[in-house]
């Protein structure tokens, strides 16, 4: 049987190829989406931070002998903090000015901790192994899914969803909405705003440093692969909506799934895909896919 | 009457070093190495060909002692022909320096080779790859030195076929240079009774693999041919393990060099046959140079710093042997020279431009064959410069006259 031209076996393989590529887009995707939805911010340092997480983890199984599941939380923790600490030290200064400084900002700052880590670690990459619980695969007929990708599906959906249970659901996340919408009522209801700004870019900064980790052993761990993903991820950005929590998580998926297809149907033309559906989506609902306007 | 015997004679004296002078423009050798400091070649080329320059320089101080001065420049092309090109210029017109070396990437080298066509100084290119250099664009200032995509398809595409890979199919990196690849090793693979089953083009510079690889697969060819480089070609390799595709098929490298290897490991690299121009372990002299170098870089050397180094040590030799930096008359001396150093035996300089030497098929170590550090590759077979590299009568070099 043939859909689109080949066959089911070959559609269904891509299909989960472009799932696996597509969870990468939703984690990433939706600590950008939270930095901007909740500070304003358009964090072009995600990708730096996503690289950064790739590397903590590297560092820690070479130099400490600190396993991945070590590395998944410590990566996080670590480039949270640093996160944190960018928070206080220099965006905060930020806020009250248009947006295009923060942009700025951490478009230097993406520059500065790629050009220190390609300096200390040359550019062809590292090699990070797939732990050995997840090493080998499962054949499932139509083609072999190794282990490691059905488990970075599974982590990075469980973050995401977990992440938007928190922010829609939980009294911790009503008082991150309020805060943001109107900080001087819920300063006044003895809330601390400024602490809860900074805890939110540490999280957005943290998440992206987990989809770090998880890409360490399908990637090589280069300074520049935070760079080549992140264009793409600002995209899923803003086809889902600027902010949009759902938005990010969904398109994410969506567009792995369309780039994946692509990459079979029209090789030459999976690059800008991406791009295409944006101009679509925005030429019809100019506010992104689950945008408010 | 003494009194004006000795001025006369200095008089004679200062004529004739004047006359020296002059024979140097501004009385230094000036060698420019413009290659990529930053940017995704600065593992294979970069610093490393910046201190393999250095290292030549004090060598050929220290051994021929020469009677001019040598001073090295040095600048970050970050890929880009246009600011290339502006470099060289400038280091033409206001620097005086009278070779450039290195070009890595075949954009920039192209447009380097025009500009120092125009000004008529000399290029000295161990690093861009396409193997046009020394064919449509040939000029008669540009030496390709190191290796190019021929020798490269060559090697690595006929011993694999010759070995039972007679099925390929390829993954290429969607630009000129992997579009020359693999049309170089199609051709290869063709004239051993091989066959092409497709090819999979990726949009480059890419990270994700997967659905190219699942292609592959699909496709059912023995070898799967990397027409691709650097991250591009890493990342296909880490992936095509991931996916159980090798060792079920096999993969080709088309340009890996040692830096790769290292940087992925043995264990996903094991097996593969690659060819190259220089392993740093093939033998004593080569062993003494890699581990000097290794001592300043703490990597050992890729062919393109063994190449670079070789280079600037014959171009020096051939200013002190004409005794001048005129680009014409050293070139002519250099083509007249043969290459007998640690890089190249028996290597010599074509008219097109071309540097002829051995190439070496190898074959990438198991984990547990690894002895030592750096210990990667077993040599399979040494392939003679004539053969390994397009003979003159295929050359499209408008220099050949046939």
């Amino acid at each position: 049987m043939e859909i689109l031209g080949m066959p089911t076996a070959v559609l269904a393989s891509q299909l989960l190829v472009g799932l696996i590529n597509g969870s990468f887009y939703a984690v990433l995707s939706l600590g950008l989406a939270i930095i901007f939805g909740l500070l304003n911010i358009i964090n072009f340092a995600h990708g730096a931070m996503y690289m950064m997480g790739a590397f903590v983890a590297w560092i820690a199984l070479t130099k400490f002998g600190i396993s991945y599941w070590g590395a998944l939380v410590i990566a996080p923790v670590l480039v949270g903090a640093f996160g944190v600490a960018i928070e206080r030290i220099l965006l905060r200064r930020l806020y009250k000015l248009d947006h295009l400084y923060g942009l700025l900002l951490t478009f230097g700052l993406a520059l500065i901790v790629e050009g220190v880590f390609r300096d200390q670690f040359g550019i062809s990459g590292q090699s990070y192994e797939v732990p050995e619980a997840l090493a080998g695969g499962i054949p499932l007929g139509f083609m072999f899914l190794p282990t490691y990708r059905a488990w970075v599906v599974v982590a990075a959906l469980t973050v995401c969803f977990g992440t938007w249970f928190m922010i829609e659901k939980t009294k911790l996340g009503a008082y991150l909405r309020a805060g943001t919408e109107n900080p001087q009522i819920v300063q006044a209801l003895g809330i601390n705003v400024p602490v809860l700004i900074t805890l939110t870019y540490g999280f957005g900064v943290a998440l992206a440093a987990f989809a770090g980790v998880l890409a360490a052993p399908v990637f090589q761990v280069s300074p520049v692969m935070g760079s080549n993903l992140l264009i793409v991820v600002f995209a899923v950005v803003v086809i889902g909506g600027m902010g949009s929590i759902l938005g990010s998580i969904f398109t994410g998926l969506g567009l792995g799934v369309i780039e994946g297809l692509t990459k079979v149907v029209y090789p030459e033309g999976s690059s800008i895909v991406v791009f295409v559906v944006m101009v679509i989506v925005l030429f019809i609902r100019p506010a992104g896919l689950f945008g408010r306007s | 009457m003494k009194a004006k015997k000795i001025a006369a004679g200095m008089v004679a004296l200062l004529a004739m070093s004047g006359l020296a002078q002059a024979q140097i423009s501004d009385s230094v050798v000036k060698i420019g190495v413009l290659t990529d400091l930053s940017g995704q070649y600065s593992d294979l080329a970069g610093h490393g060909s910046v201190l393999a320059t250095k290292m030549a320089i004090e060598d050929f101080v220290a051994a021929e002692k020469p009677a001019f001065k040598i001073e090295m420049v040095t600048a970050d092309h970050l890929n880009k022909a246009d600011i290339a090109s502006a470099k060289a210029r400038e280091w033409f017109e206001r620097e005086g320096v009278d070779t450039v070396s290195d070009v890595v990437t075949t954009p920039v080298a192209l447009a380097v080779m025009k500009v120092a066509k125009d000004k008529n100084r000399l290029v000295l290119g161990t690093a861009p790859a396409a193997s046009s250099i020394t064919n449509e664009n040939c000029n008669d200032v540009t030496i390709h030195y190191g290796y190019d995509t021929y020798a490269l398809a060559n090697g690595t595409a006929k011993a694999v076929t010759q070995q039972g890979g007679k099925s390929w199919f390829f993954l290429t990196a969607d630009y000129a240079f992997g579009h020359t690849v693999e049309k170089d090793a199609s051709a290869v693979v063709t004239a051993q009774g091989g066959k092409v089953l497709g090819n999979a083009r990726h949009p480059f510079p890419g990270s994700d693999f997967s659905s190219f690889l699942l292609k592959a697969q699909a496709s059912g060819a023995q070898v799967i041919g990397l027409a691709n480089a650097g991250a591009d070609m890493a990342n296909s390799i880490k992936q095509a393990a991931e996916f159980g595709i090798t060792p079920t098929q096999s993969l080709a490298g088309l340009l890996i060099f040692i830096s790769d290897v290292h940087s992925l490991g043995l264990k996903n690299t094991q097996g593969m046959y690659l060819t190259t121009g220089f392993y740093w372990d093939r033998n004593d002299e080569t062993r003494a140079w890699s581990k000097r170098f290794f001592e300043q870089q703490k990597k050992m050397p890729t062919m393109i710093h063994a190449a670079q180094y070789s280079a600037v040590y014959q171009y020096l030799k051939a200013v002190k042997a004409t005794g001048t930096d005129d680009t014409q008359k050293v070139m002519a001396q250099m083509k007249k020279t043969p290459i007998n150093d640690f890089f190249a035996w028996g290597g010599k300089i074509r008219d097109d431009g071309r540097m002829v030497h051995d190439m070496y098929l190898v074959q990438v170590k198991k984990p547990s064959e690894s002895k030592y550090p750096w210990d990667y590759y077993t040599i399979k077979a040494t392939i003679p410069g004539d053969e390994a590299f397009q003979s003159l009568a295929d050359s499209r070099c408008p220099l050949i006259k046939k």
